[in-house]
């Protein structure tokens, strides 16, 4: 199973060009823009904006042709990695292949040029379009109804909670805690805190996984909801998660699911199914749209029946003779999370992903970013130390312990594999394992760069034992090496200045 | 589950395992079916049924399906609009969205390692240093969601700043669904928003806000241009509001090329849309936030932040930095819950304020202005068009007749106008910008006077 790879060169040091910053491209009397010439009567500027209220000039703005523009923007595009140049493993991110008619659709200037404040009977097509979404995600998370407005998945956990705020408050009592396990990602306290709520850390058990009597000892009468990530962040399905439903709603208290690892499981199982009362999905990890480099995404909201009320505004609806409108009559609703109508273009995307993947294509999703994921666990076990031994779905998590003696640790790992051509995994999480790389390959990759993958692994699990040193100081070939990132927080500079 | 397709059979064309790749990863792990991957999941939450949803379909029926719904919609691609109200029509150059359409860019996600995403770490610093230079503020982030989520973080802000105060006080004249969306974010936080509104010249009621600005104020937000396109007087309410943290909210980001920078008259957070910089109205989204703040505000700041560096070979470069402000390592005590944002509209508003520059800026501010003014004059000379505000205005006004503004529209629209957004019985609002033509103002002034004409009949 050990393929050799022969060691990746390491002294070749900083590949690729710097590229200085736009406002050092800067040349007096340039421009990139032209538009036509004014065709009203000027009038005095005086009498439109007094001078009190004008700027004279942007001080330090930038003055380049159209050329230096679309020449600074490719060089430093090709300063990334991307996942259209291949396999992309962050662990959590669900990093998969961004398909282009989505863009294409996303295009069409009926969508593009739609405005969010036109009346109903002018967009009809965007809002059948939105109604269509909401069926088709009802139907995966087997909910009886989605808000669309979330922007993101930390949005969407914000929705979430008020929902379940929202709906105890009617009840008399909102409560003060919410219950997430010491493995969630850092979005979900955060998000509870913003609610409102304080958090209480559940604790992990040797699975990695919650168990039913920690929880059941958790639920007091002041616990609002457990916020549970399925599967979660090590990739091991909570299998107890309808007991855990059970349990919170013996107490009046809800199941809130961090859908991040929906690729995993959509179309095999569904949230409703289990007891859940509220998910999020990120459109932008299982739904295909790109991640843009770090945007923009969506965060839909599947609730259960009893949390529909409070909804935020305005909803989608479809009228008996087939008019589709905005619904803003929900007294009980939380609000409007967002101005206007959350990610549109982002939601477009989402359904020509999900139309173009139809019912068995979404399973196979799921079926084969499990496959992938076990594949690079069995290749690797062994070289890589296993910190959960649990059976797990699409990502895997390794750990360091099997480098650390000979001093080499996670990021050594991580920055050796960009010299082997691969965007490290995500690392250091989740937080209950120490020196965490978190793998998740998704049913985009080819057994090709599976492989290829594997064999960089193991070649760098070979070097840790006989040049750790190389390891140590990697990346080599990458466009520039190793930051100071200490000098960058303790003397922040933030901008640039000219002469600065 | 034999009623359920064979993993090792079904293939698709974003899915490149097929039959034999199964078979030999299957091998490898030591099992004989891809179902005994799921074993984990308990047999009584499992499907033991396709998903009821439409597909597969290839791009061509993708493409018929979705162009007819998009036909359905009457849009700017075949109307003259006349719609602003937070989402503006602007001139995209055409090779912005070409650059943004390259794979490094748009496939690439959250720059976690600086040493392989140094163009998407660049970019940012860029985009920070171009929302100092327009706003007249020290510190911007790498973007929020949209304008509205961006005021509900600056009020956040703000109160982290203070101790036991509960009030934040906003002009009536803000947008009214970034209001709504500051009550969703604050309702369960003891945060009590208080409006004040406008007087005859459309601007804040700077009496008003004086005395709303009580010892239990800890912020004081306003838009300029406001919702009404009326320009505010920052100075005037810098006085009004004493040493009260000041917001300032953009919507109209293409104003900050003539406006006064909000950072040079007293304000000390700036947040905003840049939706205006470029961006396709999309009904109502994917747009960027953003924010920007006093220097000495900066480790509250929400989101993420780009610094400069060098690496070990004393080569400049970029990092994610001031990270313990955020989630993934301050989690419950975090300054926002925000991780993914909205990079590659921050990317769009990079390049838009590049190739325009320090006078492209000027320049599309300047026609919006003039061209504002020339429809604003034509309709202030039809007998009963009246102009209720009489501060000075940007690219947005407000008409008020007296019929029934969706009545006037609803008529405007079989002359393949898009005539407005009503805001109340009898009034709407008007945008003009450098797109429009003087014989689209032209004709919108007559088509405004013949349908009020046929009104009165």
């Amino acid at each position: 199973m050990s393929t050799v790879t022969s060691s990746v060169s390491e002294t070749s040091g900083g590949a690729g060009t710097a590229e200085i910053l736009i406002f050092e491209h800067s040349k007096r009397g340039r421009r990139g823009y032209q538009l036509p010439a004014l065709d009203v009567p000027e009038q005095n500027l005086d009498d439109l904006l007094p001078h009190a209220l004008r700027r004279d000039t942007i001080e330090g703005e930038v003055e380049v042709s159209e050329v230096d523009v679309i020449r600074h923007f490719t060089r430093l595009s090709k300063l990334n990695v991307s996942i259209d140049a291949g396999l992309y493993p962050l662990g959590s991110c669900t990093m998969k292949h961004n398909p282009r008619i989505n863009e294409e659709i996303a295009r069409t200037w009926g969508f593009a040029l739609s405005h969010p404040m036109q009346p109903d009977h002018q967009v009809q097509g965007n809002l059948e379009l939105l109604w269509n979404l909401e069926q088709t995600l009802k139907e995966i998370f087997g909910l009886p109804r989605v808000t669309l407005q979330p922007v993101a998945g930390a949005h969407g956990e914000l929705t979430g909670i008020l929902l379940i705020h929202k709906a105890l408050a009617k009840t008399g009592n909102a409560r003060k805690y919410i219950l997430i396990p010491d493995s969630a990602h850092g979005t979900n306290p955060a998000s509870a805190a913003f609610a409102g709520y304080e958090v209480k850390e559940l604790k992990s058990n040797s699975r990695g996984t919650v168990d039913r009597s920690t929880l059941a000892e958790a639920v007091t009468e002041d616990v609002a909801a457990l916020m549970i990530t399925v599967p979660n962040t090590l990739g091991v399905f909570e299998n107890e998660i309808k007991s855990f439903a059970e349990i919170l709603h013996a107490k009046g208290a809800y199941l809130y699911c961090d859908g991040a690892n929906l690729n995993s499981f959509v179309g095999i199982a569904r949230p409703g199914d289990m007891g859940i009362d509220v998910i999020h999905s990120n459109l932008h990890k299982t739904f295909s749209t790109p991640h843009g480099g770090g945007g923009p995404g969506a965060g839909p909201v599947g609730v259960s029946e009893t949390l529909v009320p409070f909804l935020p505004t305005p909803t989608v609806e479809k009228s008996e003779d087939g008019h589709y409108y905005l619904d803003f009559n929900h007294p009980d609703s939380i609000g409007r999370m967002r101005a206007f109508h959350g990610n549109f273009g982002v939601l477009v995307r989402a359904l020509t992903y999900m139309r173009s993947m139809g019912p068995d294509g979404l399973r196979r999703i799921a079926q084969l970013a499990v496959l992938n994921a076990n594949y690079i666990r069995a290749r690797l076990r062994g070289a890589y130390h296993l910190p959960y031994d649990a059976p797990s779905l699409h990502e895997v998590v390794f750990s360091d312990k099997n480098q650390t003696s000979r001093d080499v640790h996670t990021l050594d790992i991580a920055k050796r594999l960009m010299d082997y051509g691969f965007h490290p995994p995500t690392i250091y999480f989740p937080l209950i394992v120490s020196g965490a790389l978190m793998i998740e390959p998704t049913e985009s990759e080819p057994k090709e760069e599976l492989d290829a993958f594997c064999d960089a692994m193991l070649a760098i699990a070979r070097e840790s034992e006989e040049r750790p040193e190389l390891v140590r100081s990697a990346p080599h070939t990458t466009p520039v090496r190793r930051l100071d990132e200490a000098r960058a927080a303790r003397n922040p500079v933030l901008r640039w200045k000219s002469g600065g | 589950m034999t009623n359920l397709p064979d993993p090792l059979t079904s293939v698709h064309r974003y899915i490149p395992n097929a039959s034999e790749d199964v078979k030999e990863m299957l091998a490898v792990i030591g099992i004989d079916s891809v179902d005994r991957l799921f074993d984990t999941i308990p047999a009584d939450v499992k499907l033991d049924r396709l998903l009821n949803i439409d597909g597969p379909w290839s791009e061509i029926e993708s493409r018929r399906w979705f162009r007819a719904l998009a036909a359905k919609n009457k849009t700017a691609a075949d109307h003259a609009s006349f719609l602003g109200g937070g989402a503006y029509q602007h001139y995209q150059p055409a090779c912005i969205d070409q650059l943004l359409l390259r794979a490094e860019f748009l496939t690439a996600y959250t720059p976690y390692q600086p040493e392989v995403s140094q163009g998407t770490l660049q970019s940012i610093f860029e985009y920070q240093t171009h929302q100092t230079m327009l706003t007249g503020l020290d510190v911007a982030n790498a973007s929020l969601y949209d304008g509205s989520t961006a005021l509900c973080e600056a009020v956040l802000l703000a109160e982290r700043l203070v101790k036991k105060k509960h009030r934040v006080v906003v002009a009536r004249s803000l947008h009214p669904q970034y209001v709504e969306t500051l009550r969703t974010y604050v309702q369960n936080l003891g945060i009590e928003v208080v409006e004040v509104g406008w007087t005859a010249d459309g601007r804040i009621d700077t009496v008003a806000l004086r005395e709303a600005c009580n010892d239990d104020v800890f912020a004081v937000a306003i838009q300029s241009p406001n919702f009404l396109g009326v320009i505010e007087d920052y100075d005037a309410i810098s006085a009004a509001t004493g040493n009260i943290t000041k917001i300032a909210v953009i919507a109209e980001a293409t104003s900050l090329g003539i406006l006064a920078p909000p950072g040079q008259h007293g304000f000390d957070i700036c947040v905003g849309e840049g939706q205006a910089w470029g961006i396709p109205t999309s009904f109502g989204g994917p747009y960027v936030g953003f924010m920007v703040v006093r220097d000495a505000l900066k480790r509250h700041m929400p989101g993420r932040l780009v610094g400069e560096t060098v690496d070990v070979d004393g080569k400049r470069a970029y990092v994610l930095t001031l990270a313990t402000r955020e989630q993934h390592i301050r989690r419950g005590k975090a300054t926002s819950n925000i991780c993914t944002n909205q990079a590659l509209f921050a990317l769009a508003a990079n390049m838009y304020l590049s190739l325009l520059g320090k006078a492209g800026l000027r320049e599309v501010a300047t026609q919006c202005l003039q061209k504002t003014a020339y429809l604003r004059k034509k309709l202030g000379e039809i007998g009963s068009v009246n102009l209720p505000y009489s501060g000075p205005v940007y690219n947005e006004f407000v008409v008020r007749t007296r019929h029934n503004a969706k009545e006037l529209l609803a008529d405007l629209e079989h002359e393949k106008i898009l005539g407005g957004i009503p805001i109340d019985t009898n009034d709407f609002l008007v945008c003009v910008t450098e797109l429009h033509t003087r014989e689209q103002l032209d004709h919108y002034a007559a088509a405004l006077n013949a349908a009020i004409a046929r009104e009165r009949r």
